[in-house]
This record gives C-alpha cells, structure tokens and sequence, in this order.
C-alpha cells in the first residue's frame, strides 16, 4: 500500500500531501517493525542500524546549512529535501534515474537526488538549486539560462542548471561536445537543448568573470 | 514510495558479510540500480546493508602485476582514471559508455556488474522463469531488445557495459564471503540461464564482490565499441570488447567479448580464432567481423542486432588496427 500511494514529493500544494502520507508510513511502519527489530539487535554495538519505519535522527547538510531531522531509512533525498525540509527546487520526474530533474551536487558532483537514500547523504555535502542563488541574486549558470532563453516550460530547468553547475565545476572550460555529453543526464521534454547548451557555454564565461 | 526496510552501514567487511548472509538483506552500493527495482518490485528487501561505510572497496592500488580496482569505485572514477584508461582502454570505454553523468558519479563498479537486467518482462509485473515463474514472457513476446546467443531458457542481455571489457582483459574478480574470499576469473563469474535461471552471477548469500584485480600483459591494446539507440543514457542494443596482444606485427592473442546480445559477456571464440596469428589488415578484420556472428539465433525481433553486431566488431578491431 504505502509505495503505490502517495508517490514522493506529488508537488508544490498538492492538496492530498504530507498528512496522509505521513498517516500511511506510520501504519505500515507499526506492522513491519516489530519482526526486524528483533533481528537487529545482535549486530547494534559496531554496525549503524536503523529499523524500518522507524524516524532516525540524521545530520544532512545542504546548501551549507547543517539540518538535523528524522527520516526513515527508506526515504530518499529527493522526497526529504520536499517534504521535510520544504525545499522544492529540485523536481520530481521519472523517479527512476531516467530524466535528471532531480539533480543534486553531492560533494561536488552532480547526482540524482531519487536514486539516493537521505541516510546515504549524511557526512556529504548536498547543494540544490536553492544553493546556487545569492538570497535573491541569480547565480551564473541561472544567469546564463534567463539570458540566453534556455527553457520553455521550465520543469527540467532546475536539474538542468544543478548539473550544468556540477559540470563547469569539474571542467570550468568545456568544448560543445563536453557540454553534450555532461548534460546528458538531463531531459527537457520541450526539446531547449540548443539553447541549453548555449547557456551552458555563457555560463562557463560567466563564472570566469566571477571569478570562480 | 518503497517499501519499508531495515538499513545497516556496517564498518568492516566482516559485519557486511555476517549481515548480508541473512535472508532477505540486500547489498547497496550507489544504490542507482537497487533503489529502482526496489521502487518498482522487481525483488523487495527486508534490509538493505550500505557498503559506502566500507572504505577498503574505495582504493584503486597499483602493483607490478596488474591493477587492484575496488569495487566501490564509481563508473566516472573508472572512466577517467589515468591507468585504467591508459593500460586498460576498453574498461575505460565501457565505464564511460554506461548510463548517464550523474549515474555514473553515483554507480559504482561492483554494483554495474552486480546490476540486474533490463528485460521489460523482468522489470515489470510479470512474474516469469528469472522471478521464479513458469514461463519466458519474450520468447512469445517483444524481443527486440533480447539476446541472439545463449542456451535459453531465459533471454536476457547482460546489462553491464564493464563486463565484457572486463572479460576481455582477463580481470579476475575478488569475492569476500562467510567461507573466506575466494578469486573467480570475470569470464567465470557470469552464469547462463541454463545453469541459474534466477542468477546472473555466482555470488551466494553473504558474498560481496570486493575487487576487480586487471593483469599487467605487455603489448596489450583494447576498446570497447558500443551501439545504442541514442547517445546517452542507454543500453546497448550490441558491443563489442576487443583485446589483443600484438607482437611483431601479429596478433599474438585475441579476446572478442560481445554485450547487448547474450545473458552473460559472450566470448567470440571463432572471431578469436580468426585474427591470432595474423595481422590486422582489412580483410581480416572483416572476416573477424563475420565470425562473431556465427552461431547467432535471432528471436522473432532482434535480428536487425546481428548486423549491428558485426559493424560493433568491425569498428573496434579498425580502432586497434
Ligand atoms: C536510467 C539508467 C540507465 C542505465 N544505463 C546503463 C548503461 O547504458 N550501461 C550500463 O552498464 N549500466 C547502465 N545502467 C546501470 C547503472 O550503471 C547501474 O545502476 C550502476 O552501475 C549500479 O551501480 P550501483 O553502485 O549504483 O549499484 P547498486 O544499485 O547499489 O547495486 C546493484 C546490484 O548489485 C548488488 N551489488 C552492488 N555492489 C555489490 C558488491 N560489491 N557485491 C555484491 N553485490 C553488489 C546490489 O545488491 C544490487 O542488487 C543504467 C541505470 C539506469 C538507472
Ligand atoms: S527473458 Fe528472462 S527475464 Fe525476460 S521474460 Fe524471459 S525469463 Fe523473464
Ligand atoms: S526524478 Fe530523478 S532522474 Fe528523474
Ligand atoms: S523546458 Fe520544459 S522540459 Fe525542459
């Protein structure tokens, strides 16, 4: 039951959201959770172990700001970074590894935030697009975006430009074909990708500029 | 969402092996592959045991002998290691041609080995032979993506694009277990479905595959050719590993490792045969080429595959050449 329902992060305002969700892991956690526990109990003096279900207190660290807060083993940092911590800038896709809108930098590199487990970030450094403003003031890659009209409807625009950051980071200078092949973990259904990667190519003078 | 799970990140291989030997625990590496037939039930998994705590696996060690690459080195650190790429070009390929940018910041070396496979029966609600069901849903089925060779009963591809250059390098794999570790060559660590039809591979409950250890052979040259679909983020529709050892202008010794197009990394033995102890001129390629077809048996949708599969071969050998 709990894994068809409430499939993670439904959206911005979705009117059937977090209580119900929240409803539905607490009951099926109940059932689960008395089997395994015992089980567990051998291995807790080396091993870090966290019963299914159960809220585990983790330390993550996002956009430079150190977040302590409960999550369940089974919950991943996409559906933490919404649900939890309110911060609905990474997207929602596929949630299969299949489209990039969830793209996240973890200590640098870009990942996709539904594929990881948020007990797995803990001890790592996560950025979000969230991280890559100045309170209001756009960074570079977004900068470039707006400029060189990189988006139409805007939805893989988030991950576009978090990955599009991971690249510049790891190559500050890249040809078009590096700009093809780094950005290819990223779908925009609305098909900007020449746009795209001319933001890309800005953004990576940009950033010079800037100094970084 | 998935399905709830006990999760454990022991600290030391020994507490890894002891938990994974329990019914029901599964190994998470990056977790890219697991998370996905986690969500979509291909398998469930009462606990789910991180290897991310087990730093051992992270090393990449040099030795007169060869290369000892641990298993929870992501794909992006294989592709663009200097030694790999140098020494060991088709792993490099390979690494480089699997799944996406963020995929293979995240996957790592073991898990793509270990990764399970893409047929869409598989992945979806079917409950066939590899789910431990009664029949093959592609025999009868949409097969375009199957395999050409293999003795049934299961038509898998092997999803993994390091396999076969791994098969052709002659690495040889390090296994850690509740018996001790034991050494398998990479050739021998892949199982058909004839003999395991829930398997992909040897590995028995508790065991983790720690190392990929890659030979030193001097004169070695290798690549990996990879014909997909589109250009990213795709698997192969069929490829081609080719080694070679090359000594005064002859081909001294030759592996040709097919993927996309068989349930385990398929050796070429006639494509083999063909190129040692000759030189790599046109005709010879070509006839190589040729050879690795033989004995394909296209299912009722992928035989467009078998001339993919002679052009994969046909390119890798002229990039050598
Ligand atoms: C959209 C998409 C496209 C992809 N395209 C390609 C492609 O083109 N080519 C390709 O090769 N791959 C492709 N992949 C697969 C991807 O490369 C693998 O998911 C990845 O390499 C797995 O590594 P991981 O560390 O994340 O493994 P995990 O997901 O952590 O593990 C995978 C499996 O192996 C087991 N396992 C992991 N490590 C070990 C170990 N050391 N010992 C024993 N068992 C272990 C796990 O229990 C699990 O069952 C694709 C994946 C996705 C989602
Ligand atoms: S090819 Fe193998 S995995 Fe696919 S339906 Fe047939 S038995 Fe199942
Ligand atoms: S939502 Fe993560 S890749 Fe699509
Ligand atoms: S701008 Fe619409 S999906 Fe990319």
């Amino acid at each position: 039951m709990t894994e068809k329902d409430g499939k993670e992060g439904c959206g911005d305002g979705c009117p059937h959201g977090v209580s119900r969700r929240g409803f539905m892991t607490r009951v099926g956690a109940g059932t689960i959770g008395l089997g395994v526990a015992a089980a567990a109990g051998t291995a807790e003096a080396t091993v870090h172990e966290i019963p299914p279900g159960e809220p585990h207190r983790v330390t993550l660290t996002v956009n430079g700001t150190t977040h302590r807060l409960l999550v369940e083993p089974r919950e991943t940092l996409l559906y933490v970074l919404r649900e939890r911590l309110g911060m609905t800038a990474t997207k929602p896709g596929c949630e299969r590894g299949e489209c990039g809108a969830c793209t996240v930098l973890i200590d640098g590199a870009a990942r996709y935030a539904c594929l990881t487990l948020a007990v797995e970030a803990e001890g790592h450094e996560v950025t979000t697009l969230e991280g890559l403003t100045k309170g209001e003031e756009p960074g570079a890659v977004q900068r470039a975006f707006m400029d060189e009209d990189a988006l139409q409807c805007g939805y893989c625009t988030p991950g576009q430009i978090v990955a599009a950051e991971g690249l510049l980071r790891a190559r500050p200078d890249p040809t078009l074909e590096e700009i093809r092949t780094g950005m290819s973990g990223n779908l925009c259904r609305c098909g900007a990708y020449v746009h795209i990667f001319r933001a890309v190519k800005k953004a990576s003078v940009l950033r010079k500029d800037a100094g970084r | 969402m998935i399905s709830s799970f006990t999760y454990a990140r022991p600290k030391t291989l020994q507490e890894a092996v002891e938990l994974l030997a329990k019914p029901g625990a599964r190994a998470h590496a990056g977790g890219t592959d697991l998370l996905g037939c986690l969500r979509d039930e291909v398998f469930s998994a009462e606990k789910v045991v991180s290897l991310s705590g087990l730093s051992e696996l992270k090393t990449i060690v040099p030795s007169p002998l060869g290369l000892h690459v641990g298993a929870l080195t992501t794909l992006a650190q294989v592709a663009s290691y200097k030694p790999i790429s140098g020494m060991y070009r088709a792993l490099a390929e390979g690494a480089a041609a699997a799944a996406s940018p963020q995929l293979r910041n995240q996957g790592t070396l073991g898990g793509n080995l270990c990764q399970r496979p893409r047929c869409w029966y598989f992945r979806g609600e079917f409950s066939c032979l590899r789910k431990g069901g009664e029949t093959c849903y592609a025999y009868d089925g949409e097969n375009q993506y199957h395999s050409l060779f293999g003795p049934g009963p299961c038509f898998i591809v092997h999803p993994s694009d390091t396999a076969s250059p791994l098969v052709a390098l002659e690495a040889k794999f390090r296994i850690a277990g509740p018996a001790g570790t034991r050494t398998v060559d990479a050739e021998a660590f892949f199982v058909l479905p004839d003999a395991e039809v829930q398997k992909e591979n040897v590995l028995k409950a508790g065991e983790i595959l720690t190392e990929v250890f890659l030979p030193a052979q001097a004169g070695l040259l290798s690549t990996y050719r990879k014909v997909r679909s589109r250009g990213a983020w795709d698997f192969a529709l069929a490829g081609a590993a080719v080694a070679l050892v090359v000594a005064g202008g002859k081909v001294a010794k030759a592996r040709v490792v097919l993927s996309g197009v068989a349930p385990v990394p398929w050796r070429a033995k006639k494509a083999e045969e063909a190129l040692t102890g000759k030189a790599l001129d046109p005709a010879v390629i070509r006839a190589a080429a040729e050879a690795a077809t033989a004995g394909a048996q296209p299912m009722s949708g992928n035989a467009y595959k078998v001339d993919l599969l002679r052009g994969a071969v046909e390119e890798a050998l002229r990039a050598i050449a």
